[in-house]
């Protein structure tokens, strides 16, 4: 996965392509470019809009609308914090407050090494064994301040 | 050996894939022929790992294991210090009625073999040899209801959408499960997806529907995954394709991921996010089952509505609608969460009190300490008290006393709960999640966090302002995140007042 926003245009037609038999193919094309580059990049929107005779107010406006959908890359790894109840009820609030002290960094921001992201999620599905969070896509349960130390040496 | 271990990922999450390599290992230290099948979860969280062997009396169970337990397995295992017993027999699948999650947790579930031999498409079987509208009736006769949220009558649903002509139809199976507390319809997919599948074919026969979405969230990427093989699996046995089960009409099944926006769970959200449409809500009428997805008659259901219709149709409307109390008939699976001492998925007959529930099934809270609040039905659902413990589990029965099972969360705080922070804490998620088209929801929430801080500083004069507030967005919203978020809010502050009586800062 290039981290820079190099975009290219024919990459970009091609993942175009793949979906546009779909019925409302703009939701795909969006997640499947942000799957490639990490990230949406500013520069395919007016690309994607031409594509599906959209305005490019319209793309952006969807495009804007999603939390996944991110305008900057993340770093190489990405942490999601479960925020909501369920893991609030046993102790999230305080591991969110560890997990951005350890890191030095707010909900949404990369670590300035570019290690990690941290990102809040409402809920994973995990809420009989909170908190709960997803490592680059894995499931994590029952997590605490060791573990979140344990986790973070890991991936650094 | 054979040996059963569950993949779902509240299991992988307590290290599952961890006890699977150290099976492994410690199979080929031992030269043991190892038979390792990854099934789905039987809902027991608070025991997985869970991993089970045959056993003179059916599967064993043992749990929750570690790496460090494995070895053990191979020597005695009756007398292993995880064994369980015989997992049919322990107390919480006993007391259970397994109707929708009958198959869940038992096989591989992508094995559409080992579907059909516990009892898998059965009910797809019967379906497609009654008219439509038979089928129709069945679902209305079951007594069966939104089991997403608001608690529409399935089959009237359906019936609209029957009646609706067009040239194309729709199936629309709503897997977003945004509810804090709730994970009924990711182990479901996770572990008996034939199970969904084969409730949406149904559907498509019902209603006249070729084709099928299931609109899931990004935050279930095990999902996903089962799913989309699944999906294949499916099409390549003909359960899905141009003739179901080669004597059905066509119906096919795409899979649509979410971009983590809540409000896209709210249908008319959904099926704007599917068209690539701003998904924010639609005013209704038009009801989707007369426009809905690309203006064609939709029906919306939700995973474990979809999922219970094979049941329904295998043994009969009158079987699924004997159990249950009052209008909410059949079973629910009430996902047991927080702060408990055994969480996972219960599905009952409607009808269990909370404090059977919370009590007992649950055994209180995992801290050890009182139970304090509980928070029924997700982040639009309100805060129950101990004084209102003996609510049983029925749609009526929650509204009744202001409150709502949505999707059947059941989120458990003990004592060191500030409600004050719970109630701001529904006003900050709506503010985050609100799709902006209604000002009551859109900025009623902002105001609703900043007037909650005026009375966490002390200033008593602001609870009255909340009430109005609360009201505003409960009259004004369009739908339910606006509408509905006054229930943590107001439930908070009626069954919890002494959290909003803050002295008044020093500086003032
Ligand atoms: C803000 C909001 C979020 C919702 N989220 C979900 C959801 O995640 N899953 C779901 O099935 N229904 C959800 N609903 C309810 C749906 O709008 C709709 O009632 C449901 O999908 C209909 O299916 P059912 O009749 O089978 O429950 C939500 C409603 C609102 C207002
Ligand atoms: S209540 Fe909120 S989420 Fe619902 S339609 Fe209005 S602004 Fe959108
Ligand atoms: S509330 Fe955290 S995983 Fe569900």
């Amino acid at each position: 996965m290039p981290s820079t926003s190099v975009v290219n245009g024919a990459r970009i037609r091609a993942i175009i392509a793949e979906h546009a038999g779909r019925e409302g193919p703009l939701l795909p094309i969006l997640l499947a470019i942000q799957e490639e580059w990490g990230h949406l990049p500013r520069e395919a929107l007016p690309v994607v809009a031409e594509a599906l005779n959209l305005t490019r107010a319209e793309v952006f406006g969807v495009a804007s609308f999603y939390h996944d959908l991110r305008e900057a890359p993340p770093g190489r790894h990405v942490l999601r914090l479960c925020r909501a109840e369920a893991c609030q009820a046993v102790g999230a609030a305080a591991l969110a407050e560890a997990a951005q002290a350890r890191l030095g960094i707010g909900w949404g921001e990369t670590t300035a090494d570019g290690a990690v992201t941290l990102e809040p999620v409402f809920c994973l599905g995990l809420c009989a064994c909170g908190p709960a969070a997803l490592v680059d896509g894995r499931p994590v349960g029952r997590l605490d301040a060791l573990g979140l130390d344990a986790l973070l040496a890991e991936v650094r | 050996m054979r040996v059963w271990l569950s993949q779902d990922a509240a299991a992988r999450a307590l290290g599952a894939d961890a006890v699977a390599a150290a099976l492994r290992r410690e199979a080929a230290a031992r030269g043991v022929a190892l038979d390792l099948v990854r099934t789905g979860s039987h809902g027991m969280v608070w025991l997985e790992p869970l991993l089970e062997i045959a056993g003179p009396h059916g599967r064993m169970a043992f749990g929750p294991m570690t790496p460090a337990d494995v070895p053990a397995l191979f020597e005695r295992p009756a007398a292993h210090p995880r064994a369980l017993g015989p997992t049919q027999s322990l107390d919480w699948m006993a007391r259970q009625t397994r109707l929708t999650f009958a198959r869940c947790g038992i096989n591989d579930p992508l094995d559409l073999s080992a579907y059909e031999a516990a009892g898998g498409l059965a009910g797809l079987r019967k379906a497609l040899a009654m008219p439509p509208a038979e089928v129709v009736r069945a679902v209305t006769e079951s007594g069966l209801r939104g089991r997403g949220g608001a608690g529409f009558p399935a089959g009237i649903k359906w019936k609209t959408a029957a009646g609706a002509a067009a040239a194309q139809k729709y199936v629309v199976c709503n897997a977003d499960e945004g509810d804090s507390g709730t994970f009924a319809d990711r182990m479901l997919i996770e572990g008996d997806p034939f199970c969904l599948i084969e409730g949406m074919a149904i559907a498509g026969h019902a209603i006249g529907a070729t084709r099928g979405y299931v609109y899931l969230r990004s935050e279930y990427p095990d999902a996903i995954g089962i799913l989309t093989r699944a999906l294949a699996v499916a099409r390549s046995e003909g359960v899905l394709g141009p003739q179901v089960l080669g004597r059905g009409a066509a119906f096919d099944i795409e899979l649509r991921i979410g971009a983590g926006a809540y409000v896209c769970g709210e249908e008319t959200s959904l099926l704007n996010s599917i068209e690539g449409l701003r998904p924010v809500v639609r005013a209704k009428p038009p009801l989707p089952a007369i426009e809905g997805l690309f203006g064609r008659p939709t029906v919306v259901n939700n995973v474990i509505t979809l999922a219970s219709v094979p049941v329904i149709l295998d043994r009969g409307a009158d079987f699924y609608r004997d159990f249950g109390i009052g209008r909410s008939r059949g079973t629910i699976p009430l996902q047991l969460a927080g702060n408990v001492r055994r969480g996972g998925l219960f599905e009952a007959a409607f009808g269990l009190t909370l404090a059977e529930i919370v009590d007992d099934l649950a055994g209180g809270t995992a801290s050890g300490r009182p139970v304090k609040a509980v928070q029924v039905g997700g982040p639009l659902g309100a805060y129950f008290p101990r004084a209102l413990f003996d609510t049983p589990f029925g749609y009526e029965e929650y509204a009744g006393r202001d409150g709502l099972i949505g999707h059947a969360g059941i989120v458990v705080f003990d004592d060191s709960v500030d409600m004050l922070a719970q109630a701001r804490f529904a006003m900050e998620f709506c503010a985050i999640e609100s799709c902006g088209k209604c000002t009551p929801c859109r900025v009623g929430a902002v105001r609703g966090v900043e007037t909650i801080d005026r009375i966490a500083r002390g200033d008593a004069a602001a609870r009255s302002l909340l009430a109005e507030l609360c009201d505003t967005m409960k009259y004004g919203s369009l739908c339910a995140l606006g509408g509905f978020t006054p229930y943590p809010v107001m439930s908070a502050l009626a069954h919890f007042p002494q959290d909003f009586d803050r002295a008044r800062e020093a500086a003032e």
